[in-house]
């Protein structure tokens, strides 16, 4: 997934080869990962897709079905990945991540820990943060949840960058062998005011912690708990919003025709059909559902000892 | 003269956790008050309330120190003081008085009476040496009503006269997150009004990472262009891209502490140069004839401007940055080969598509491609036609929602103010060109 190997970075001469991941790109809302073999099929609403068809393609092609359906085939990146990968428990979303890589200053040699791994949506990305020389130590109380983790790394290719462990954070800790390593800790856990003593262990003066808690209950108990060894402590609600974009038609009033245009206008509308009455433009606005609350942020900095 | 520490390695890798003399840092008075950005040079100084301290302490301290002002035989100095303690002592104090709070403000009348001590009468303590704190605890003493305040009321007090007496300077290290903050507070206007929240959006769309080629047209002072480098790591490239022949200026990655080998990923090369159609030869030609004027580098004039001193003090202006070199001819040709692995456009007073239609054929495909702007209307109608040219699929315009709390016992509630708007996202995926479907 990341181009740390020159031979699988992203190229105009870059070609599908058998064994390497590829999203299938059906809708903007339909996607699912895909590891291409010679013998491979994909069968969807589409038709029938032979992986055999796509090796020797650029990525970013389109690749046709028996019927002469169609889909994309993409670059996995930590974005899509995010989108299409199996969900054990619920999962961290773009808006969520960016802002937590972001705040947690990860940046090329960085060493962070995590937990708990849940299904790694958050993992991949700060992967690609540290990549090619930091490293990411995360763990997980559950250990199916964590060897399902594990190749999950493997299928993305990011097994060296990675490190999972099987432990339980909040009973006992971080590892003692990760004492004063650690640049980020990055906390998804139930109760993480108990991890917060072993966190502030684990990191380098000035270093950056996130605690991230979907309850304000839970925020206050851990913005307490960091208050003895952190400071600069900051709780943050981050969403995404996202727009819809079409071209629309809005005939000038002194043209209409009254009630006739207004109802012949509502017909036309609700069988989605603009005819050109009026001047086309192209409008916008915000998309009807969005997601309300994911959880809160809350950052802080290791304090400076004298 | 600079303060060597035992993690320097041979190699000159210096303890990017400890400043060194000569290094960028952020400073911030009285917890986000006032930020600055400075640098810290022999003769570098810092005016605090009415008094001009040298930085030259702030060498050698590890980041995240604080400071207060501290006064001496030859005038006032800063200090360095452990950790704020205000919140610690206070807070368990706090927590027993808010179970029993009982008093409130129906008695207090606000007409300037309650405090004992006069203007003359701290300046004269000032003069004896008093320290910012014990004037603090004077007023408090000196003060009729401060008693019958709620305890909450109390700790504003305090707070307030501290930050007033015995201001803190905290050294922080300048980081995307905290270079983009500062500027979106006190000159948003020089970055297009580009939110920290958003930003952090755009580089994950963008897919920056070490050994990506991120190909950049930042018109936001170079913050976009640093942010990128720093994710980079001094693996790949950004390259800044421009019509004509003057790459736009890059002020803000001064800030960044970047090393040379960071420096030297951070480049630029003019559109014409970038186009497969181009003939490379001629064009480095005639950029080289500018380049020795040293056009291409940056000399800003406008850091001298009075709305910018307060953000930034001692960076020279006039001395030209290390990054932001002309890219060289076999990396222009290895991009011309394979593409670009990412885009950034974020042009606050160009139209959107202009742009991009030139820029995204530069782009490798299925690479990912993200346009901020400011307002709406331009990012829509750029969408639409890339929709129309099927240029790209999985294009999306987003706005990201950022709201901060007050997290205290009994005082949890969200921040009063709030920013309505941190820009707008448009991003997709590059396709190749639309193919028949083999009948």
């Amino acid at each position: 997934m990341l181009p740390i190997d020159p031979t699988k970075k992203l190229s105009f001469n870059r070609r599908i080869a058998d064994g390497d991941l590829v999203i299938v790109y059906e809708r903007y809302d339909t996607m699912k990962p895909i590891k291409v073999s010679e013998k491979g099929v994909l069968q969807n609403r589409f038709g029938m897709f032979k992986h055999s068809d796509w090796i020797g393609k650029q990525f970013g092609s389109k690749a046709f079905s028996s019927k002469g359906g169609f889909i994309y085939l993409l670059a996995p990146t930590p974005e899509l990945w995010t989108l299409v990968l199996s969900h054990r428990t619920q999962i961290l979303y773009i808006a969520d991540i960016s802002f937590v890589v972001m705040y947690l200053e990860l940046v090329p040699g960085c060493v962070v820990l995590e937990s708990g791994t849940g299904s790694g949506s958050l993992t991949t990305s700060l992967a690609r943060a540290v990549a090619p020389t930091g490293h990411v130590h995360t763990f997980d109380f559950h250990e199916q949840r964590a060897a399902s983790a594990r190749e999950d790394f493997e299928r993305t290719g990011l097994s060296s960058l990675v490190t999972v462990g099987v432990r339980d954070i909040q009973g006992e800790g971080f590892p003692d062998q990760l004492l004063g390593q650690a640049d980020s800790v990055f906390l998804d856990l139930p109760q993480p005011w108990l991890a917060i003593p072993s966190a502030a262990k684990m990191l380098q003066q000035d270093g950056v912690l996130c605690s991230f808690s979907p309850c304000i209950e839970q925020v206050q108990k851990s913005c307490e708990a960091l208050k003895l060894y952190f400071t600069d402590i900051r709780t943050f609600e981050v969403l995404l919003q996202t727009y819809e974009v079409r071209e629309g038609n809005f005939g000038s009033w002194q043209d209409s025709d009254g009630a006739s245009s207004f109802l012949k206008g509502c017909k036309k509308r609700q069988r989605n059909n603009l005819e050109a009455s009026g001047t086309q433009t192209v409008i916008a606005r915000r998309n009807g559902e969005t997601r309300g609350h994911t959880g809160y942020l809350t950052f802080a900095r290791l304090n400076c000892s004298m | 003269m600079s303060s060597k520490n035992s993690d320097e390695t041979l190699s000159g890798n210096r303890n990017p956790r400890i400043t060194w003399e000569g290094c960028s840092v952020l400073l911030d008075i009285n917890d986000g008050d006032r930020v600055l950005f400075s640098r810290l040079n022999g003769g570098a100084k810092i005016k605090i309330g009415n008094k001009n301290c040298s930085l030259q302490p702030l060498i050698g301290c590890p980041f995240g120190s604080s400071f207060q002002v501290d006064v001496g035989e030859d005038g006032p100095f800063l200090s360095r003081v452990g950790p704020a303690s205000e919140g610690n002592n206070l807070g368990e104090k706090m927590d027993c008085e808010v179970m029993e709070e009982c008093r409130d403000n129906r008695a207090l009348v606000d007409n300037n009476t309650a405090q004992t001590l006069t203007g003359e009468d701290i300046d004269e303590m000032r003069r004896k040496g008093v320290t910012g704190d014990e004037i603090v605890e004077a007023l408090i003493a000196n003060s009729a009503t401060f008693d019958k305040k709620t305890a909450f009321s109390q700790e504003k007090y305090r707070i307030k006269k501290q930050k007033k007496y015995a201001p803190r300077i905290l050294v922080r290290r300048p980081f995307a997150r905290s270079i983009c903050e500062a500027y979106f507070k006190k000159q948003g206007e020089k970055i297009g009004f580009l939110r920290v929240d958003t930003l952090s959006l755009l580089l994950s769309f963008a897919n920056v990472t070490s050994h990506s080629d991120v190909l950049v047209l930042d018109m936001l002072d170079g913050l976009i262009t640093g942010a990128v480098a720093e994710r980079l790591g001094g693996m790949g490239y950004v390259c800044n891209t421009y019509c004509g022949m003057t790459p736009y200026p890059i002020n803000i990655v001064r800030m960044f502490n970047f090393s040379n080998e960071t420096c030297k990923k951070i480049v630029h090369a003019s559109l014409s140069e970038l186009q497969p159609s181009s003939r490379s030869e001629n064009s480095t030609s005639i950029d080289q004839i500018e380049d020795d004027s040293d056009i291409g580098k940056v000399q800003n004039k406008e850091m001298s401007s009075p709305s910018t001193i307060d953000l930034v003090s001692n960076i020279e202006s006039g001395k030209s940055i290390k990054a932001g070199d002309k890219a060289p001819l076999d990396a222009i040709n290895s991009w011309k080969e394979n593409g670009f692995s990412s885009l950034i456009i974020a042009a606050p007073d160009l139209d959107a598509w202009s742009i991009a239609k030139e820029l995204v054929p530069l782009l490798s495909y299925s690479a990912p491609f993200v346009i901020y702007h400011q307002y709406l209307q331009p990012l829509a109608t750029c969408m639409h036609n890339l929709q129309t040219e099927k240029m790209a699929i999985s294009l999306q315009i987003s706005e990201s929602w950022l709201r901060e709390y007050q997290v205290l016992p009994s005082r949890t509630h969200p921040h009063m103010q709030m920013s309505s708007s941190g820009g707008y996202l448009l991003t997709g995926i590059r396709i190749t060109a639309s193919e028949k479907s083999p009948a």
